[in-house]
């Protein structure tokens, strides 16, 4: 073996023996924690709290009685014997889309909301990119009786209308964000300049498994309930593990979910989406991991769309969800391990991918969604007969204003 | 002389007179690209420190007065190694060490060790760095310490006292004290004797000179925080100034410092 494929081994054991994040917040060279002063002592105090709490047997019980009587888990694994058909393979869909406020977001939202409540803060501040995420934590802090305040890209306000109106029935106050490139970037800058401002009495609900550590593990441990009940469902189901387990890449969260539980299982490809927008070019598309290198934003030292000054750059993605210029530190272990393939959709391949799962499963997925499912499909043409596991990350009724657009 | 050696002594030597140091702040290239070269020399001959602000698309600690003009700054044009090489054309005739203030991205990916070269050659003493936390500072520190260059350590108003002490004997140059928690620029509803207290409590574990910036905008603030500080730095308000085309030379002469009659 070359010594750079052994190197490549040594990690993905390390991986799946559970070493990272290691004591630093690293898996692997990526991760950490890159955050103002101001904030060292609030990140301190969230390490504590989630080691404190996340495995403390009765915080375990009451996020699993939530996500029981509250979220709506376990969701289904459906079989999807009519793609299945078109494509030529065995077609199994995590439906994330059916569990509270309809995508994935909840999973984190109501755990997070749990440990702040547990931490004793006073109010809850959350950035959202399409929304889900800002949904997601104004229900959870309703639930758990805690104020929220969204930042949201006054872009994102925009294309997703209808989110604004839920999050603020929700009593969520929702902030727009009128610098930078005023979409889910700009409301991370935002909301972490609001941490800043209060870094004792504020808890700041990160949405993806990115920022510096222990979020993208704090995230990645609770939206690993995907996988796990997935990795269960589809032996019950199907009689045995999946090929491949195909899911969206923004940030990365839903993905991780999906993935983690099935890192251990090298049989199991796992296979990255990510936004390939209109183009190539810098601007045109958000997949990090495909054109993307290393650099730090946010917090984490991960892969980053960013030019030869380490200037960050813009985005573009027809999916509000996606369209972010950096990814998890876990991601990019994943992608320089080759433990994972990422590979970049097109915005039309997305549409297409969501035009056909409508016709034939009758499932609105999300814009996000879709290029899983396009993915999926490209995946089984290349290798037909194969079992295909798709995580299903939302529905896509908040994406009707877009899709209206792009059908006249 | 070392940069941090030379940061360290130029602050002295204001102190010896009787006075805070002052350490002026500037976007680079802001409000326009050709007066950046002069911009530096007015603030080398006003200030006792030169604090040159390298612009980012994400500066999270910075508040909307630096938003705004890095922003403005990154549509003119302006890069890390375009500011290295303006730095380097007049190093040669500055007298006062110049810091230079960078979110991370830029610096790591020009390469710690070109940018640990360029930066003698730029005449540049050291970095503020403010999503570095010391923990994750080693790399840099290992590239730049060995040149000379300082890496200025923060210390927050919510930093607590094992950790502060920690932060003031790894720093290097002096010790930036922010003095509020929030971001630069910010208005002044901070509790003033609170903030005095703190500079105190710095002052007391730190073997360096403390030098106080966020929201130091006008003279009284800075005969106030003067008596309980070795330096203040001003940003954002300077900042204004440029933006408004206003006399960069007559604002820091009212602030005290060299220029004060």
């Amino acid at each position: 073996m070359s010594k750079q494929i052994e190197q490549k081994e040594q990690l993905i054991q390390a991986l799946i023996a559970g070493d990272y994040p290691d004591s630093q917040g690293r898996y692997g060279p990526f991760g950490g924690r890159y955050v103002p002063e101001t904030l060292v002592g609030a990140f301190t105090r969230l390490e504590q709290g989630v080691s404190r709490w996340l495995d403390d047997t009765k915080f375990r019980a009451e996020l699993n009685a939530e996500l029981r009587h509250w979220v709506g888990r376990p969701t289904p694994l459906s079989p999807a014997p009519r793609l299945g058909e078109r494509w030529g393979a065995e077609v199994w869909l995590k439906r994330e889309d059916l569990a509270h406020t309809g995508a994935h977001k909840i999973n984190n939202a109501i755990g997070q909301a749990l440990l702040a409540r547990r931490l004793g803060v006073q109010r809850v501040v959350a950035e959202t990119g399409a929304g889900q995420h800002g949904v997601a934590s104004a229900a959870a802090c309703a639930r758990v009786g805690l104020p929220c305040e969204v930042y949201m890209g006054e872009i994102d306000m925009t294309r997703q209308a209808p989110n604004v109106d839920r999050m603020k029935r929700l009593g969520a106050r929702v902030v727009p964000v009128t610098s930078g490139d005023r979409t889910l970037r700009a409301a991370i800058d935002e909301s972490m300049r609001e941490w800043v401002s209060n870094p004792t009495d504020t808890y700041y609900l990160l949405g993806s498994a990115v920022g510096g550590h222990p979020y993208p593990y704090l995230v990645r441990e609770l939206q690993s309930v995907i996988g796990r009940e997935a990795h269960q469902q589809i032996i019950d189901q199907a009689g045995g593990l999946p090929d491949v387990a195909v899911a969206c890449v923004g940030g990365g969260s839903n993905a991780i979910g999906l993935f983690h539980p099935f890192i251990a299982d090298r049989s199991v490809k796992l296979l990255g989406m990510e936004a390939g927008g209109h183009g190539s070019g810098l601007g045109e598309h958000s997949a990090t991991l495909v054109h993307g290198r290393p650099g730090v934003l946010h917090g984490t030292y991960s892969m980053l769309l960013h030019d030869d000054d380490g200037q960050i750059q813009e985005t573009h993605s027809i999916s509000a969800g996606l369209d972010y210029p950096g990814v998890g530190p876990e991601h990019a272990l994943l992608a320089a391990t080759g433990r994972a393939t990422y590979l970049a959709v097109d915005d039309n391949a997305a549409l297409d991918a969501l035009n056909e799962c409508c016709e034939y499963e009758g499932l609105l997925v999300a814009l996000e969604t879709a290029h899983a499912f396009a993915g999926a499909r490209e995946y089984a043409m290349k290798n037909p007969g194969k079992r295909i596991l798709i995580g299903v990350s939302g529905r896509g009724d908040k994406d009707l204003n877009t899709l209206l657009e792009h059908s006249s | 002389m070392s940069g941090a050696t030379r940061i360290t002594a130029a602050i002295a030597a204001a102190n010896k007179q009787g006075r805070p140091a002052l350490i002026p702040f500037i976007t680079a290239g802001h409000p326009d690209m050709n007066g950046f070269a002069e911009h530096v020399a007015i603030l080398a001959e006003a200030g006792d420190v030169v604090e040159i602000g390298v612009p980012f698309t994400d500066p999270l600690a910075d508040g909307v007065t630096i938003q705004r003009s890095s922003e403005r700054a990154l549509k003119a044009g302006v890069s890390l190694s375009w500011i290295l090489d303006t730095l380097e054309q007049s190093a040669a005739q500055r007298t006062a060490p110049v810091l230079l203030m960078s979110y991370l991205n830029p610096l790591l990916t020009m390469g710690y060790e070109t940018l640990a070269g360029r930066c003698v050659d730029a005449g540049v003493a050291g970095f503020i760095v403010p999503d570095l936390p010391f923990e994750e500072s080693a790399p840099l520190r290992a590239a730049i310490e060995p040149r000379g260059l300082a890496l200025v350590q923060l210390v927050s108003p919510v930093t607590s006292g094992e950790r502060m002490k920690k932060l003031c004997e790894a720093s290097a140059g002096f010790v930036y004290a922010v003095t509020v928690t929030g971001v630069t620029g910010g208005g002044g509803k901070a509790d003033q004797a609170a903030i005095l207290a703190y500079l105190d409590r710095v002052r007391e574990v730190s073997p360096l000179p403390v030098c106080a910036g966020f929201g130091i905008r006008e003279a009284a603030q800075v005969n106030a925080i003067g008596t309980h500080a070795d330096g203040v730095i001003v940003g954002s308000a300077l900042v204004e100034v440029l933006e408004q085309d206003g006399d960069a030379r007559a604002f820091l002469q009212s602030l005290g410092g060299k220029l004060h009659e």
